[in-house]
């Protein structure tokens, strides 16, 4: 048991204090925790939360993407032109939307894997590639979405939102069942050490172009999310998502020198971050301080997670965190 | 014993070049089915490279390796262990941040990127209890246990790979012998299935009790393999060397008791890993610490030089009471302690850095110490005989035994008044063994007092005038003069009472 | 072989500046122009603002960090200066230039201890400081531009020129100069690659590792701040999100310099070449009048182009 609270403890914790976040959001709230209000809520943190979980797999294996927002911007154009029409027609545009997602991240992933360089390097060119293209699509933002698919996809089943059910689907249905393979624990094993990942007879390329693919998957689905809640195409969404993306998996807990933290975690982070803001909107702050607010808030969640290191007795613990 | 009829591995011509440096030159080498075969050979003579090319981690520059008599390509070590080659490494396969299931079953043999094999969880399971692991948990994250227990968990992912020759690489050096003793019972319980092994130690007594054959490697070729007990001790040391060694450690002066004290504890302690430590070192005397490891010896090197916070009790320097808070203040003129840390490559040099920024990296800053001045290292570095083309090299070109001269002469150029070293010959070889004795021996005549941390026994018995062993935080025995027996030495560390000490 | 191994980073560093060539004569052939001379210094002064930012990115970034806080800091600088000035005392102007230093000087102090003490990623770390930094001239400027004005020195070091020499092409190099000569007479210079390469090591070898990161932030924290005021001279005002656009070219203007992201290898005459080279990228691409959207494109395949180069010639050595 100990083991198991020693090695979940940062998920937990995320986890505890969204939900004295989300009790704080919703008894301040002049409606109360009325589907509507709800649901918007969770669309607004589903968004982040995907772009967060695309942020996971590329930190997990010890690298970052600062592309996510271009594939996001990127993706969510190509969504403005091709989600609309017949089932069919849409369906076709949803699979050309997240295929383009995967190339973004295996382009990253290659560049990383084959061109041998750093991550953040690579994702900081590509991520301007990307944003080219998005712009060339949308130069001025336009386009449409399917309204009935939109509308299904952002409300709510039985009360429920959509798009916490959605949330609950990815951990359920796709990441716990994930932690149970090879690629699952190679990307942790490949985060951990690449050395020791290797000797193990892991194969460290296809690990790391698997976490770049699933990274660029995740923008992709963040930004068709994106583009279902606007109902429209923006090239200029990026630059926020890539920042917050960053902030929200640290905050759940995730390592970013790598093989530590879970994609519940990274999640979690998000949903706090969002929450913190949607908080700071109904708390009756001068609206001029709630950023200032809300980068205190961020720091002093950071500085907290760094402040066991001050209790550390051997000096060289410090090292390798 | 059964021996297969072809070896499992064999080695037809083979050469490994690392640039305009060969590794491993035309070797010719065999492993059969059925036998324990120790490989012997000098830090850089070419274990490792040979090692690493039948674990499929690099590929021979020329030359063939043959599985079963066909010619095989090792691509990777996943392709190695599919033909079952598998190999524990002197640099541990494990992940730190997974559990001890996560990484047993970590790339077993079908897994893929597909489901995991929980079915090797058992077999680990039972390894473990035989070699005195089953009280490691499962759910235990690698990064938590102790060098020991890693390499106890290291055995048994090993062993559930169903190896047909089976690599040992330095696989039990942190081990205490009476786990040794079970884990060599089990290799040789795999021996008797026609499992064959490849056994790398640097302890002679080791290889001795175990192994069926031995070859020695010299300079990356392959010297000669000869029956086990074919030749004595003195012989296989130069058959290594190139040349005979007499005397590996140097003449001890006798012990004064009266020499001036450097440095004094007196009830030292730390919450987290020793308590009540007292002991004086004095001017020209080398004192040992000895005890199973991680009973807390090592923390005390880290203490002395300013590396653990909350301390208690008293040190006094050279009569004063001391404060050491910080390694810079260690080093400093009016302290002067030094430490060699224990891990030569992550803790003692820069490794991506050159011989001479290596070098003066301690003495920088230190007041009436020019750092850039080449001729405070040099007598030092020619008292080790340091082998490399110029002081621009890159260190990590060098071998083990050479880089660890690096790391001494680094902190000796400074001309500290006690010097504290971690284990500073583990996994070194003999030769450059007997090159750091004379030079700690000389060390202290000129009178400096060394601190040694040492998991080998010998250098106990024979480099140290006192020694202190350590067993669960505390120093249970203070051994001077001819009680240092490896006797008294290995009850001490066990904390029982031996025979000897009880007539005394 | 060691002769060659002794070269490689010295070829790294005419990387930037043989693309700068090529970049112009290739650029010639469409707009002959860019040959003359006023164009090419009237690129070395607009370098000059990029190459204060990748100065002090240079000093973080070798030792292993980076400073995302980059564009806050010469926001708030300019924010500082001009404000100062725009007060209309004589004193508080004269003052406006070192106060805005101080002021990245502490963000530097800031940055550092949160890197260094509280052992935060620098990541993390200078990007919450960056929008704590946002989220203070918000407050303090209502979210509006702030009024204010650049001081005449202000305006002069970032404008004016010498012989024909633009002066803030030759602040930055004294300033470059200056840090050159801090690198190879004080052992921080040692120091910064050693941490960069091996924290843990250098610090067992008895070296103050906490106070180099923090040294090394404060660098950068002034470098970003100079650049603010220069910025804030060029534009005679400060206004919100000016900062924002040079992040990226600043780090981008480091690694193609040949700097290593992780730390340990690299130079800062690679940089200035590095800097060279996306100012005359920029400027060329606006004088084509090509889109936002192909501009972008370019930018990112030009970058990827160059830095696969290095990265595989280094591999190919």
């Amino acid at each position: 048991m100990a083991d198991i609270w020693r090695s979940n403890q940062r998920e937990v914790i995320a986890v505890i204090v969204l939900l004295i976040l989300l009790t704080l959001y919703f008894s301040t709230h002049p409606a109360g925790p009325t589907t509507y209000v709800m649901t918007i809520w969770a669309n607004q943190c589903l968004i982040l939360g995907l772009a967060a979980v695309a942020q996971f797999f590329a930190v997990i294996v010890r690298g970052i993407d600062l592309s996510v927002g271009a594939v996001m911007a990127l993706t969510n154009c190509i969504a403005s032109y091709l989600v609309i029409g017949s089932g069919l027609d849409m369906a076709g545009g949803i699979f050309v939307v997240l295929a383009v997602g995967v190339g973004c991240g295996l382009v990253n992933g290659m560049l990383v894997v084959f061109g041998r360089i750093a991550p953040i390097v690579v994702t900081l060119a590509t991520g301007s590639l990307f944003l080219g293209l998005a712009l060339l699509l949308r130069p001025t933002p336009g386009g449409q979405i399917d309204y009935d698919l939109a509308d299904a996809m952002t409300l709510d089943v039985f009360g429920i939102p959509t798009a916490l059910i959605v949330a609950v689907a990815v951990i359920v249905l796709f990441w716990l069942p994930l932690r149970r393979t090879g690629l699952g624990m190679g990307l942790y094993a490949v985060g951990s050490s690449e050395q020791a990942a290797f000797q193990s007879g892991i194969s460290v390329a296809t690990i790391r172009l698997a976490a770049f693919a699933l990274g660029g998957f995740f923008a992709a689905l963040a930004g068709l999310f994106f583009s279902f809640v606007t109902t429209t195409g923006d090239a200029g969404i990026g630059p926020n998502f890539t920042l917050n993306s960053i902030a929200a998996v640290v905050l759940g807990g995730v390592l970013l020198r790598g093989g530590v933290g879970t994609l519940t975690g990274a999640l979690a982070g998000a949903f706090i971050l969002k929450t913190i803001g949607a908080l700071m909107f109904f708390s009756g702050l001068p609206p001029l301080s709630q950023p200032l607010i809300e980068g205190l808030i961020l720091a002093a969640a950071i500085a907290i997670g760094g402040a066991d290191v001050l209790r550390v007795k051997n000096r060289l613990e410090v090292f390798g965190r | 014993m059964v021996i297969s009829s072809t070896p499992v591995v064999s080695l037809v011509g083979v050469s490994k070049f690392y640039g305009a440096t060969k590794a491993l030159t035309d070797v010719d080498f065999a492993c059969f089915g059925g036998e324990i075969h120790a490989i012997l050979g000098e830090n850089g003579a070419g274990k490792s490279t040979l090692i690493k090319l039948i674990a499929g981690v690099i590929q021979p520059s020329e030359g063939k390796i043959e599985v079963d008599g066909q010619a095989c390509k090792l691509a990777s070590p996943a392709m190695a262990v599919s033909r079952g080659l598998v190999c524990m490494f002197q640099e541990l396969s494990l992940v730190a941040d997974l559990s001890v299931r996560e990484n047993i079953m970590l790339g077993a043999p079908g897994t893929g990127l597909g489901w995991l094999n929980s079915a090797v969880i058992p077999r680990a399971k039972a390894i473990l209890e035989q070699i005195d692991g089953g009280a490691i948990r499962m759910n235990r994250r690698v990064a938590d246990l102790s060098l020991a227990e890693r390499q106890q968990v290291e055995i048994a992912k090993a062993l559930t790979r169903k190896p047909r020759l089976l690599i040992l690489d330095e696989s039990t050096s942190a081990l205490n012998a009476s786990v040794v003793e079970k884990v060599f019972a089990l290799i040789r319980k795999e021996r008797a299935q026609g499992v064959g092994v490849l056994f790398i130690s640097h302890r002679f007594h080791e290889i001795e009790a175990l192994a069926d054959r031995v070859s020695i490697f010299r300079n990356g070729q392959h010297v000669e393999t000869f029956d086990n007990g074919a030749y004595d001790y003195g012989a296989i040391i130069s058959k290594m060397v190139g040349q005979r060694i007499d005397d590996i450690f140097p003449d001890k002066p006798p012990m004064n008791l009266q020499a001036e004290e450097i440095l004094k504890l007196e009830s030292y302690g730390w919450s987290n890993g020793f308590n009540n430590v007292s002991m004086v070192l004095r001017k020209g005397q080398i004192t040992g610490l000895g005890g199973l490891d991680g009973q807390g010896q090592g923390d005390v090197l880290l203490g002395l030089f300013g590396l653990l916070k909350n301390t208690s009790g008293k040190v006094s320097i050279a009569g004063h009471s001391a404060h050491i808070k910080h390694p810079k203040r260690a080093k400093s003129p009016a302290l002067s302690i030094a430490l060699v840390p224990q891990d030569r490559k992550t803790e003692g040099l820069v490794l991506e850095q050159s011989i001479a920024r290596n070098l003066e990296l301690a003495a920088l800053g230190v007041p009436g110490i020019d750092a850039a001045d080449p001729s405070i290292y040099q007598p030092f570095l020619d008292a080790l005989e340091l082998k490399c083309d110029s002081l621009e090299q890159p260190i990590s070109q060098l071998s083990g035994g050479n880089q660890q001269k690096v790391a001494l002469t680094k902190w000796l150029a400074l001309g500290p008044r006690c010097l504290l070293l971690a284990d500073p010959t583990r996994g070194i070889d003999v030769k450059t063994k007997t090159q750091i004795y004379a030079l700690l021996r000389r060390l202290a005549d000129s009178g400096v007092a060394v601190l040694l941390l040492s998991t080998d026994f010998e250098e106990l018995i024979h480099l140290c005038d006192e020694t202190h062993i350590f067993y669960n935080a505390q120093v249970v025995s203070h051994l001077t003069g001819s009680e240092v027996t490896a006797e008294n030495i290995i009850a001490a560390s066990l904390n029982i009472k031996a025979a000897g000490e009880a007539h005394g | 072989m060691n002769n060659f191994k002794r070269w490689t980073p010295e070829i790294d560093v005419l990387v930037p500046y043989i693309a700068t060539l090529l970049l112009i004569l290739a650029g010639s052939l469409l707009y002959p122009q860019i040959l003359g001379l006023g164009y090419l210094t009237q690129q070395l002064q607009i370098a000059a603002f990029l190459g204060l930012l990748a100065l002090g990115a240079t000093i973080v970034i070798l030792l292993g960090h980076i400073d995302l806080s980059v564009p806050w800091v010469l926001g708030g600088a300019a924010i500082i200066s001009t404000a100062l000035v725009g007060s209309g005392s004589p004193i508080l102007s004269m003052i406006a230039i070192p106060a805005a230093l101080l002021f990245g000087a502490l963000i530097g102090v800031v940055n550092g201890l949160g890197v260094a003490i509280l052992r935060i990623p620098s990541m993390v770390w200078t990007l919450a400081v960056n929008s704590m930094l946002l989220g203070i001239s918000v407050v303090l400027t209502g979210g509006f531009n702030p009024k204010g004005e650049a001081s005449e020195t202000m305006i002069a070091l970032a404008t004016n020129r010498i012989g024909g020499v633009p002066l803030a092409f030759l602040v930055w190099m004294l300033v470059t100069a200056g840090i050159v000569l801090l690198l190879k007479q004080t052992s921080f210079g040692r120091y910064l690659a050693s941490v960069g390469y091996n924290e843990k090591a250098t610090f067992l070898s008895g070296v103050s590792t906490p106070s180099v990161i923090i040294a090394a932030f404060v660098i950068a924290g002034v470098c970003s701040a100079m650049g603010g005021v220069l910025l804030a001279g060029y534009a005679n005002q400060a206004y919100q999100s000016m900062g924002d656009p040079f992040l990226l070219p600043t780090i981008a203007a480091v690694v193609i310099g040949g700097t290593s992201i992780l730390g340990g290898r690299g130079s800062l005459a690679g940089t200035i070449g590095g800097v060279l080279f996306i100012t005359l990228l920029n400027s060329i691409l606006s004088v084509m009048q090509i889109s936002d959207a192909w501009r972008n494109i370019i930018f990112g395949v030009i970058i990827i182009t160059m830095l696969l180069f290095q990265s595989l010639r280094r591999k190919g050595a």
